[in-house]
């Protein structure tokens, strides 16, 4: 029952935070306001009975795609549009995010004090690292090859699209 | 499964409307590639509740592959928006147009 009452709370707080990210006209307050919702949905994973992938939901998306962002938007230096200059009330900026902030927190307190001798503590249907783990390497273990492969690729990719001319031709005058 | 899957589907099909609105409707090519970020992610969320559904892991193992196509999807757009910045100054979507028929 309280993981179901969660299920929506949390549903709530990510299309909320997802239609604030997409309406900003400042890139950085988007990447914040997606934060709150990856987060939102990890914990709706841990709700579903993956626990594996709401920590890596976090990890990989909150912690290293989102800063990704961060990095080059701060990179590239892009102002604002004029628009966004003309300065909105005080609460109007900090109001959502406090606002969807104090939920997600109370929303984990209450996860992390719920017993997990009762079926409410824990998701009655989940897959425990280890299945994980053994179906993974078991038999997805080609997949796994695959998507290596394929993060190589992004990686060269990534380095030669991020190749300027000048470091090009003093590649070429040292070979 | 803690609700009916309908609920779970209408959730992710809702995000996934807000993410191809972000797409469709701003310039800003960051922003373009946080919707593409949106429409991944509820995707990843109808795989884990599937997975849920039919109690398999293997709904859960696609969205890993999932998170790890997202991870090469994204170095290689941020390095295309560096890129095309240092080309033209600027990442509007409007200004990259030479390739209009």
């Amino acid at each position: 029952m309280i993981a179901t009452t969660m299920f929506y709370l949390l549903g709530a707080v990510a299309l909320g935070a997802t239609g604030l990210a997409i309406i900003q006209r400042n890139p950085v307050y988007a990447v914040i306001y997606l934060v709150k919702s990856i987060f939102a949905l990890a914990l709706i994973f841990y709700l579903l009975g993956a626990p594996l992938l709401a920590a890596l939901q976090v990890i990989v998306y909150a912690g290293a795609i989102m800063v990704l962002f961060l990095f080059v938007i701060m990179m590239l230096e892009v102002t604002p549009t004029n628009a966004s200059t003309r300065s909105a009330p005080g609460w109007m900026q900090w109001a959502p995010v406090l606002f969807l902030t104090l939920t997600l927190v109370v929303l984990t307190l209450v996860l992390i004090g719920l017993d997990p001798a009762t079926s409410e503590g824990i998701p009655r249907w989940h897959a425990t690292p280890r299945d994980f783990g053994y179906t993974l390497f078991k038999e997805y273990a080609l997949a796994v090859k695959i998507i290596s492969f394929q993060l190589s690729f992004a990686a060269v990719g990534a380095f030669h699209v991020g190749m300027t001319e000048r470091r090009r031709a003093r590649l070429e005058d040292a070979s | 499964m803690i609700v009916p899957m309908e609920h779970l589907l209408t959730l992710a099909t809702l995000l996934f409307a807000l993410g191809l609105a972000c797409v469709l409707v701003r310039r800003n090519l960051i922003m373009i590639l946080i919707g593409v970020e949106i429409m991944i992610n509820s995707v990843g969320l109808v795989l884990v509740g599937a997975s849920a559904f039919w109690q398999q892991v293997d709904g859960q193992i696609m969205v890993l592959i999932l998170m790890a196509i997202t991870a090469a999807e994204v170095a290689i757009g941020l390095a295309l928006v560096v890129y095309l910045h240092q080309q033209k100054k600027s990442i509007d979507v409007g200004i990259f147009d030479e390739m209009r028929g």
